[in-house]
C-alpha cells in the first residue's frame, strides 16, 4: 500500500539559513498524524513545502505515490491534498456561504465555468449547506466572513479546506488561540470532517495532540527526531529533552 | 431554528418577483426615458449614458469584482470603436451586408481578442504590476494609434455613416432617438449578461481571488486563470460599448483609447461605488449628467468632478451606491424619517459652503480668463462686476459661515445616525 504522503530528504533554505534540513517522513493512508516541535522548528514551513506554497530547495514530496514536488498549490489541491492556514486565511468580503461554496467549486467540476449560474446549481448549494451545518455556522451563513468571531473564522477555515472532499487534509494549528470549550468543539469538528481521511496537523496544544493523533512526529530545528505512537513519543528520551522537557509548562 | 430554516429556504429560491422585478423595472425605465426627457440634448445625454454604463460595468468586472486596477481599459473600448466604424464603412461600401444594429458585436470581438492577447501576460499578477502593465499597454496603443494611420485614421480619426445597410423594422438609425433604443437594447442585454457572469463560478471566483488570491490557489484555482477569464469578459463588453460609441457618434478618434478615457471610466466606477454591481451604473449616470449639465454652465466642470472624485476616495470609498446602501438598516427599522431634520441641519450649511467655494472659483476663473476690460459675469442668472468688492464678500460669507455651521452640526447628525442605526434602541424589531 502506498503512503498518503512521502517526504524524501526534504530541504528548504532561505538564503544561507536552512530551515528544513533533510526530512524523511511517511504518512500512512487514513492515519491522523500530528507534527509537533518547539517554536521555529519549521512546522509551518514543512506544511508550505508539502502544499506547494514554497518551492523545495531539495528532496521530493509524493502524494499517493505520485511526485508532486514543486507543483503549484492548485495542482496539488486537484490531486487530493487540501490544507488550512495558521493565520486565518479566508475570503473576508464574501459571505460564509460563498466562502464554502468556492471551496466546493473545483471538486464539483465547475472549473472556470461562465455558463453555470451558481444559484441554480442545487447539488452545489445543498452540499454547501451541509458543510456549513457541519462547521456550525448555519445561522451565520449570510454575513461577511470577515466579521465572524475568531473561533468561527477558524471553523470556516477548516470548512473551506475540507469542503472539496480532498482525501488528505492538512491543518496548521487549528485550535491556536481558542478557549477550552472552543478547542473541544474544534476537535469534535476535526474528527467529524476527517472521518476516513488522512489528517496531518501541526498543533501546539499537547492535550489535543495526544487525544487526536494516531502517530506523532517531532520536528526540531528542521529535522524529524522521532515518529511514533503518542505513548512512545511521551516516553522518548530525546523528545523529552528537546521539546517536552524544555516546555513542560505547556 | 425558525430563523435557520427561513434563511436557507430564502437562499435556495427567492420568489420570482423579487428575482425578476428589478429587471422588468429596468427594462420599462429604459423604454420610457425618451418620453420623459424628449429634448434632443436629453436624448444625446442618455445615449452617452448608456454607452458609459456598459463601459463602466465592464471596467468594474476588473476593479470591483476581480481586484484588478486598470489604467488602460479604454484600449478595448477604443479598439471596439475603431473596428465597428471600419465595418460601418464596409457596409456603406457594399462590400459586406450586415445590419448596423449588430455592429457592436465586432467591437466586442476585437475587444475580446485583444483582451486575450494582453490578458495572457498582464493577469499574471494583480496589484501594482497589473496596474503598471495596463498603463504601459494603454500608452502603447495610444501612441500606435497615431502611427498606424490606416487603421486609426491619425489625428482626425475614422468616421462613418450608420444609416446604411439593412434596416430593422424600417428604422435606419438616422435620428438619435432610434439610436437611443438601439443603445438601450444593448444596455439591457449586456447588463443582464454582466450580472449573470458575476453569478457564475468564474464570477464568484473572481471575488474570491480579489479577496484572497493566495487562498484561492489552495482550493484548486489558479489566480491567474481566474483573472484572465474576467479580463477577457471585461474586454468583450468594453468593446461592445466602443462599438455603440461608434454607432452613436459616427466617428472614433485616438481620444477614445487614450489614458484620458481610461481615467474617465475609473472615475465613473469609483464615484458610483466599485463594491456594488449597480455602482458603476450610478457612476456612469451621475458622471454623464455632470458632464453634460455642468458643462453648460461652467468651463471648469472637470475640476468639480475631480474634487468629487478625491472626496469620494477620501471619505466614502464605497461610493454613491455605498452611501445609499448605508441607509438600508435604518430604512428596514423604519427610522429613516428621524434622519431628515439632522440631514437638513447639516445639508443647508453644506450647500451654502459649496456655493461659496464654487462662486469663488468661478469668479477667479472669470477674472483670469475674461477678455481685457470685461469685468461683468453672470452666475446663476445674476449679473455682477467681478472688480467690485461685494460679490467677493458674499461668496466669502457663504463659504465661511456655511463651513462653520456645517462643522457645528456634524455632531448632531452623528448622534441621530447612531440612534437610527442602534438595533437595541426603541422596540426590539431589529431584523438581522
Amino acid at each position: 500500500m502506498t503512503n498518503a504522503i512521502d517526504l524524501k530528504d526534504l530541504r528548504k533554505s532561505f538564503g544561507p539559513t536552512e530551515i528544513i534540513r533533510g526530512v524523511d517522513l511517511d504518512i500512512r493512508k487514513g492515519e491522523r498524524h500530528a507534527i509537533i516541535g518547539p517554536n521555529g522548528a519549521g512546522k509551518s514551513t514543512l506544511f508550505h513545502l508539502i502544499s506547494g506554497r514554497y518551492q523545495l530547495s531539495g528532496g521530493s514530496v509524493s502524494l499517493h505515490g505520485e511526485d508532486i514536488s514543486n507543483l503549484p498549490p492548485y495542482e496539488i489541491y486537484r490531486k487530493g491534498l487540501s490544507r488550512s492556514f495558521q493565520v486565518t486565511n479566508i475570503f473576508p468580503n464574501m459571505s460564509v456561504f460563498e466562502n464554502v461554496r468556492c471551496g466546493l467549486m473545483w471538486a464539483q467540476e465547475y472549473k472556470y465555468s461562465f455558463w453555470h449560474l451558481v444559484d441554480r446549481e442545487t447539488e452545489l448549494n445543498t452540499k454547501t449547506a451541509q458543510v456549513i451545518e457541519e462547521i456550525g455556522l448555519t445561522s451565520r451563513q449570510h454575513i461577511p466572513a470577515g466579521v465572524l468571531t475568531y473561533a468561527e473564522q477558524r471553523a470556516l477555515e477548516i470548512g473551506i479546506a475540507a469542503a472539496g472532499g480532498a482525501d488528505v487534509i492538512m491543518l496548521d494549528e487549528p485550535t491556536a488561540g481558542m478557549s477550552h470549550s472552543e478547542t473541544d468543539q474544534a476537535i469534535a469538528l476535526i474528527r467529524e470532517i476527517t472521518e476516513g481521511k488522512t489528517l496531518v496537523m501541526v498543533e501546539h496544544d499537547m492535550g489535543v495532540v495526544f487525544d487526536v493523533a494516531d502517530r506523532i512526529s517531532v520536528l526540531v530545528y528542521g529535522e524529524i527526531i522521532a515518529t511514533d505512537t503518542p505513548e512512545n513519543i511521551r516516553n522518548n528520551k530525546a523528545v523529552q529533552e528537546a521539546y517536552l522537557g524544555a516546555e513542560a509548562d505547556e | 431554528m425558525s430563523e435557520i430554516t427561513k434563511t436557507s429556504a430564502a437562499t435556495v429560491q427567492a420568489s420570482s418577483l423579487k428575482r425578476f422585478g428589478p429587471w422588468i423595472g429596468f427594462l420599462i425605465l429604459l423604454m420610457v426615458m425618451p418620453f420623459i426627457f424628449t429634448s434632443n440634448s436629453a436624448i444625446f445625454t442618455m445615449n452617452l449614458m448608456g454607452i458609459f454604463i456598459i463601459f463602466a460595468l465592464s471596467y468594474n468586472m476588473l476593479l470591483g469584482q476581480g481586484g484588478m486596477l486598470s489604467f488602460g481599459h479604454a484600449v478595448y473600448f477604443g479598439l471596439g470603436g475603431f473596428m465597428s466604424v471600419h465595418f460601418m464603412n464596409y457596409i456603406e461600401d457594399g462590400s459586406f451586408v450586415f445590419p448596423m444594429w449588430l455592429l457592436p458585436i465586432f467591437g466586442g470581438l476585437i475587444g475580446l481578442v485583444f483582451a486575450i492577447i494582453i490578458g495572457s501576460f498582464s493577469t499574471r499578477r494583480a496589484g501594482t504590476v497589473f496596474a503598471m502593465i495596463s498603463l504601459g499597454v494603454g500608452e502603447l496603443m495610444a501612441a500606435s494609434s497615431l502611427i498606424f494611420v490606416a487603421f486609426f485614421g491619425g489625428e482626425e480619426g475614422v468616421s462613418g455613416d450608420r444609416t446604411m445597410g439593412p434596416t430593422l423594422f424600417g428604422a435606419d438609425f438616422g435620428p438619435d432617438k432610434e439610436v437611443y433604443y438601439l443603445i438601450a437594447a444593448w444596455v439591457f442585454v449586456t447588463v443582464v449578461l454582466m450580472y449573470l457572469f458575476s453569478r457564475t463560478p468564474a464570477g464568484r471566483l473572481a471575488n474570491a481571488v480579489r479577496d484572497n488570491a493566495e487562498r484561492a490557489e489552495f482550493i484548486g484555482y489558479s489566480q491567474r486563470k481566474v483573472r484572465f477569464v474576467s479580463f477577457c469578459a471585461s474586454g468583450l463588453f468594453a468593446g461592445i460599448a466602443g462599438g455603440l460609441f461608434a454607432v452613436n457618434f459616427e466617428i472614433v478618434t485616438e481620444e477614445n483609447l487614450n489614458a484620458l478615457t481610461s481615467g474617465t471610466v475609473l472615475l465613473m466606477a469609483y464615484i458610483g461605488g466599485v463594491g456594488f454591481f449597480i455602482g458603476p451604473i450610478v457612476g456612469a449616470v451621475v458622471f454623464t449628467l455632470l458632464q453634460s449639465i455642468l458643462s453648460h454652465y461652467t468651463d471648469i466642470w472637470q475640476m468639480y468632478v475631480g474634487v468629487m472624485f478625491v472626496l469620494t476616495v477620501m471619505f466614502v470609498p464605497q461610493g454613491l451606491t455605498g452611501i445609499m446602501m448605508m441607509h438600508t438598516p435604518a430604512y428596514r427599522m423604519k427610522r429613516l424619517g428621524g434622519l431628515t431634520v439632522p440631514y437638513l441641519r447639516l445639508g443647508i450649511p453644506a450647500i451654502s459652503m459649496v456655493a461659496g467655494i464654487a462662486g469663488f472659483l468661478e469668479m477667479m476663473h472669470h477674472v483670469r480668463g475674461a477678455a481685457q476690460g470685461e469685468s461683468t459675469m453672470s452666475l446663476i442668472g445674476i449679473e455682477f462686476d467681478t472688480h467690485s468688492v461685494m460679490p467677493w464678500v458674499i461668496v466669502a460669507v457663504l463659504g465661511i459661515v456655511g463651513g462653520y455651521l456645517m462643522r457645528s452640526q456634524a455632531g448632531q447628525l452623528k448622534d441621530a445616525w447612531e440612534t437610527a442605526n442602534d438595533p437595541t434602541a426603541g422596540k426590539k424589531e431589529a431584523s438581522s
